[in-house]
């Protein structure tokens, strides 16, 4: 039996990125979906940019990012007394920048969808923007924001590239379910890793399949 | 914030979309329903909108009953402005069913002298079976009537009605036609209603204003502005309507028609249901439907003959017609005739003349009539 403390580990640092995902995305998500600033391409393009890119070259400017030599990594440094860099903080740092396309498209989308009718139906009913917001939109929007929250936990739990460059392999601090398996092949450990790795299959399996189901059984009615 | 019967609107704004732009200045007083009227295009939806305050762009000044809505310093937002807002489209919230959808309104609500009450709205709207429906089931009257009532329990001291029946059927606005009629009656809110059709205009409305191209083309009461009175011609995107209020005299069940008097003459018309004889009520008539006769005609099967002077002649530019306005004891009637019969005949300003009204052109509208349904 494999060691289960990198899915642990892999469950805290995707339920803690979700977390913040669902603060800095849903802001961000609302933004875009009724700005018609001239910037609005361009925050898009920024937000989509961890959907193309290679781990290893995110990962590669996060470590130059966050790492001791760095403005935010020595600021770190001076107040916590820990580098940013081969930490549980730092992985969680790269966690929500890489995932935030997962929890900002889908949302962006279902407010989309939404449109500013609803919206303008709640002022005149007497309700005040942010009333309106958590009174109409929010509700509206429920299934975009579990789809969010599910991509983006799923999609945490499933990185790989970004971990291995600035959180390195060190048990219980950045020692992921990705990264054991990775070892575990490495040290011709196949049986653990098959356990691992079917794990992650079926998990990954399930969670979209509810993802996808609950999109095909109910639509959003703007 | 007492009586809320007459309540003054001083519009004086402009917005500018590039390829159209709306100006509009008025000063009135809303007393009952005020038809918006105007094609297709001409900015009836963006003047609602300013009111409302859903267009922040908006310029200049705006003000209802004494309270300062914006002007160039504030900008009151629309959930303070004591609006309801009925869209063409209802805007139900499909999260909640038709009671959440009332009770979000009724949570929300400004505090009145006389509050209208959920129970009030559903049992005049009719909306008791519906309560517990979810939005998406409703046919498009029923969500009407629902968008309509939970706009009334935000109480608010002008309502603002989006071409409620624009996205009906012919069915369905005849069955909702009442409780918009019923509506003034019942709860005393200033009314805006948005319509481009005269059918509707003729027998909802009490005052008019008539807008084009993003200006005010003509402003008042509905028998001045569709009998043409104050409108030139050549602008104007509809047929003329003569709005006639007339009191009941006496039913005739057998012969299934009814007489109604107009000031010192009578006329008869199809019979008309559920109506007392001293009731009074409105009836439109086109001017399509109007002939003018110099001397009293005999030998006609046209029952209706009405004697009048004629108070203006428009003619329409490159057509052979003209419009005859004749006034009847006070109110305009227009008919539609050739510029060769105006010569043949020697019609001219200030003329005794006969019109001819067909009795079956006869469309009854409502004004303070008869209690809904039953």
């Amino acid at each position: 039996m494999p060691d289960l403390g990198p899915l642990w580990l892999s469950l805290v640092l995707a339920g803690v990125t979700t977390v913040i995902l669902f603060f800095l995305g849903t802001p961000l998500a609302w933004w875009l979906s009724c700005t018609t600033s001239r910037l609005k391409p361009v925050i898009e393009a920024i937000t989509a940019l961890p959907l193309v890119l290679p781990p290893t070259v995110i990962g590669f400017y996060f470590l130059i990012a966050l790492g001791p030599a760095s403005p935010v990594g020595s600021f770190w440094l001076q107040v916590t007394g820990d580098a940013l860099t081969f930490s549980f903080t730092g992985l969680v740092v790269a966690s929500v920048i890489y995932s935030l396309p997962f929890m900002v498209q889908p949302l962006q989308n279902s407010f989309e969808s939404i449109g500013v009718g609803p919206m303008e139906a709640a002022y005149t009913l007497n309700a005040s923007r942010t009333d309106a917001f958590f009174s109409v939109v929010v509700p509206l929007a429920k299934r975009g924001f579990i789809t969010s929250a599910v991509l983006a936990f799923a999609h945490t739990i499933g990185e790989f590239g970004v971990v291995l460059m600035v959180g390195g392999n060190i048990p219980g601090q950045t020692k992921v379910i990705s990264i054991a398996i990775y070892e575990h092949v490495e040290t011709l450990n196949y049986a653990d890793a098959h356990i691992l790795s079917a794990g992650l299959l079926s998990f990954t399996f399930v969670v979209l399949f509810l993802v996808y189901a609950q999109k095909s059984g109910n639509r959003i009615h703007a | 914030m007492l009586e809320q019967s007459d309540k003054r609107l001083e519009i004086d704004t402009s917005l500018d979309f590039g390829k159209f732009n709306l100006e509009i200045q008025c000063d009135l007083s809303l007393q009952g329903v005020t038809g918006l009227f105007g094609p297709s295009g001409s900015g009836k939806t963006t003047l609602l909108r300013i009111l409302a305050g859903l267009e922040n762009r908006s310029m200049g000044s705006v003000s209802y009953g004494g309270v300062i809505w914006q002007d160039s310093t504030v900008f009151i937002a629309p959930h303070l402005r004591s609006v309801g807002y009925v869209f063409q489209d209802a805007r139900l919230f499909s999260h909640l069913d038709v009671e959440g959808n009332l009770r979000y309104a009724d949570k929300r609500q400004i505090p009145k002298d006389r509050q209208i009450t959920l129970s009030e709205v559903v049992s005049i709207l009719q909306i008791d079976s519906l309560l517990h429906r979810a939005t998406d089931s409703l046919s498009g009257g029923e969500r009407q009537r629902v968008a309509i009532a939970r706009s009334l329990l935000s109480q608010p001291e002008l309502l603002l009605l989006d071409e409620p029946l624009g996205a009906l059927d012919a069915a369905h606005k005849k069955e909702i036609f009442p409780y918009l009629q019923s509506l003034h009656r019942s709860f005393g809110i200033p009314t805006i209603y948005v319509s481009h059709s005269v059918t509707e205009m003729a027998q909802l409305a009490d005052n008019m204003i008539m807008i084009d191209s993003g200006r005010i083309n003509s402003i008042g009461s509905v028998s001045q502005v569709l009998g043409r009175e104050a409108l030139d011609w050549s602008v104007v995107p509809f047929e003329p309507v003569a709005i006639l209020s007339v009191k009941i005299v006496e039913d005739f069940p057998a012969l299934h028609l009814t007489r109604v008097a107009h000031g010192e003459q009578t006329l008869m018309v199809p019979h008309l249901k559920n109506v007392q004889p001293g009731d009074s009520i409105r009836l439109s008539v086109r001017a399509a439907d109007v002939v003018l006769a110099t001397s009293k005609p005999v030998d006609l099967s046209v029952r209706n003959v009405v004697l009048g002077q004629v108070k203006s002649i428009k003619a329409a530019p490159g057509t052979a017609f003209a419009t005859v306005i004749v006034d009847v004891d006070g109110t305009c009637i227009p008919s539609q005739v050739t510029l060769e019969a105006i010569d043949e005949l020697g019609i001219e300003t200030g003329l005794p003349i006969y019109a001819l009204i067909k009795t079956a052109t006869f469309d009854r509208s409502f004004s303070g009539g008869p209690s809904l349904g039953h």
